[in-house]
């Protein structure tokens, strides 16, 4: 399966943006030591969308902690434009799988925190936050404190401050977990717009099987623990995909079951 | 879909107003009537127990006889309290900023907690009482010694809950803090120190009173100033009614310390979920 993605073609000289080599990561306290992620590889290229899916608890949010340096790998190693990650790194935008709001912020300064902290120009700052508080629907809530948020809207500002910085390397941990099916598939939409006009490389972790197929150039299914990587799928569509088009898509079918049938769902056979 | 999500703002809007469209008096007194129900009971109870002549005006003078002791000697109780609220309030202010720092040291430096913390506790535990002649002895009858009690007692409730507050900040906000890449002194002033206020701010109230506490045990002690040589020369004189007069006015400083705190909770940290509560709780009683 690794033959993926060394295809020569896309980017046949680029160098990947993120390479994971025999990343495993195991916690340890004093009542046990859990393998929270077995061995995995994983090499991503400039401006890919990666889907990220696996059942619950099988390492997924490690594995992206890990490639931001939260996390240090047990065994292997990171590399993130070619240098080893070391230690947090700040050239990336996360979004957290819980939203890790600061409560005494409202949801505007919960976004220009991400310019506070990086120093950035802040009239630049916020207009871009205008402009994302705009396309995730949440004009009217600027001044909302977090706790006067939905869980959904919570997760919309925690997806608006990971992007205000225009982050070239996107990582993003179940984003849409909190949002009902419509406004998912609006900020599905939305999602690869921002990621494909800016170029970003993204790795997504998702449950939604849709979700995962939709946006992703790949899809990396992982087992359940100790965890691996099970499978690669390339999705087969342009990058810039109509929402209806795309759901009706042949390929899009053959990926969505593959990627059922792995995952061991009863809708999966075909 | 931007209409629904207009009306849910508009919605939103108008409850956030709703919650402060009652007059500030209004509110006052919905928060107020209770304790001064109580106050004024005590006052009746208090009243009658001295009217009835159940207990003898040396052991508990009347609340008349109280307050005209305060009367005629208000300028030398107001001379004795500004005294102790200059030892309370610099003592109270020294603890702050000493226990804060000492517990932003310990919060970073896990050498310095394991080097720090026994002292603490072991200062912590020596009653003050006891050593408060020995500062007398090192800084003479001056405010000095008084000062060093309040910081004294002050001190350790700082540093507990100044501790307790870095220490409860969610680990995924660090996380993502770190993902910013901005300086430790940045993330303390943006995100450590604020997200450690609520619990720092209840261990000020505690230090507040305690402060008050210090000063007037630093009076007893030595010196010839403040509301506790008040009670001291009251006694002496068998002057029941001034020593609750001195009793009262001392009451009234812990409790205005206390009160400041309460309104710099109120600006501070109106977000916490237990100020939420309370500011849900006076809605529903000034319903
Ligand atoms: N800080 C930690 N200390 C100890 N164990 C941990 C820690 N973080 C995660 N784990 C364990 O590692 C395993 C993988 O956790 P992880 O959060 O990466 O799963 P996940 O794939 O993101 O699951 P989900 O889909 O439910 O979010 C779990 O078994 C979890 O109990
Ligand atoms: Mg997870």
């Amino acid at each position: 399966m690794t033959t993926l993605t060394e295809e020569p073609g896309v980017a046949g000289t680029a160098q990947d943006v993120v390479s994971v080599d025999g990343v495993s990561v195991t916690f340890r306290s004093k009542r046990a030591s859990t393998s929270a992620l077995g061995e995995v590889d994983l090499a991503v290229r400039p401006g890919e969308f990666v889907s990220i899916v696996g059942p619950s608890g099988c390492g997924k949010s490690t594995l992206l902690k890990v490639v931001a340096g939260l996390v240090a790998p047990t065994t292997g190693q990171v590399r993130l434009r070619g240098d080893v990650v070391a230690g947090p790194r700040p050239d990336i935008g996360f979004v957290f799988q819980r939203a890790a709001l600061l409560d005494w912020r409202t949801a505007e300064g919960n976004i220009l925190l991400q310019a506070e902290m990086r120093g950035m120009d802040a009239a630049a700052a916020r207009r871009r936050c205008a402009e994302l508080i705009e396309t995730t629907g949440l004009s009217g809530f600027e001044k909302a404190m977090p706790h006067e948020l939905s869980g959904g809207m919570q997760q919309r500002v925690s997806l608006c401050r990971a992007l205000l910085h225009e982050p070239d390397v996107l990582l993003m941990d179940e984003p849409f977990g909190a949002l009902d099916a419509l406004t998912r598939e609006r900020m599905n939409v939305e999602l690869q717009r921002v990621c494909r006009e800016a170029g970003v490389t993204v790795l997504l972790v998702t449950h939604s099987v849709p979700e995962a197929v939709y946006l992703g150039d790949r899809v990396v299914v992982m087992g359940p623990r100790p965890s691996r990587v099970v499978e690669e799928l390339r999705v087969d569509l342009p990058p810039v995909r109509d929402y209806t088009a795309a759901m009706e898509d042949p390929e899009f079918h053959r990926v969505a079951s593959r990627v059922r049938t792995l995952l061991g769902s009863p809708q999966g056979g075909d | 879909m931007t209409a629904v999500v207009s009306d849910r703002a508009t919605v939103a809007r108008q409850s956030r107003t709703a919650v402060r469209r009652s007059p500030a008096p209004a509110r006052w007194w919905a928060a107020a009537w209770r304790p001064l129900t109580l106050v004024v009971a005590v006052l009746v109870v208090w009243w009658v127990v001295t009217a009835q002549g159940w207990l003898a005006p040396y052991v508990l003078p009347s609340p008349a006889d109280t307050w005209a002791a305060a009367a005629e000697n208000a300028a030398y109780l107001g001379q004795h309290t500004w005294v102790t609220t200059y030892e309370t309030v610099i003592g109270f202010a020294l603890a702050v900023v000493i226990g804060e720092l000492v517990a932003v040291l310990m919060a970073y430096s896990p050498t310095t907690e394991r080097t720090v913390y026994p002292i603490i506790l072991v200062a912590q535990v020596v009653p003050k009482i006891a050593i408060a002649p020995l500062f007398v002895v090192w800084l003479g009858f001056g405010v000095a010694p008084k000062i060093t009690v309040a910081v004294l007692m002050a001190f350790f409730p700082v540093v507990i809950s100044g501790l307790a507050g870095l220490r409860s900040v969610d680990p995924e906000v660090i996380e993502l803090t770190s993902t910013m890449g901005a300086s430790r002194l940045k993330t303390f002033a943006k995100v450590m120190f604020p997200a450690s206020l609520p619990q720092l701010l209840s261990g000020l109230k505690v230090a507040a009173t305690l402060a008050v506490t210090g000063a007037v045990v630093g009076e007893f002690v030595g010196g010839n100033e403040g509301l506790g040589y008040v009670i001291l020369q009251a006694n002496g004189n068998i002057d029941t009614a001034m020593l609750f007069a001195a009793l009262v006015v001392m009451s009234l400083l812990g409790i205005v310390l206390f009160l400041i705190i309460e309104i710099a909770e109120r600006l501070l940290i109106g977000w916490h979920p237990s100020r939420r509560a309370a500011t849900a709780a006076t809605t529903v009683a000034g319903a």
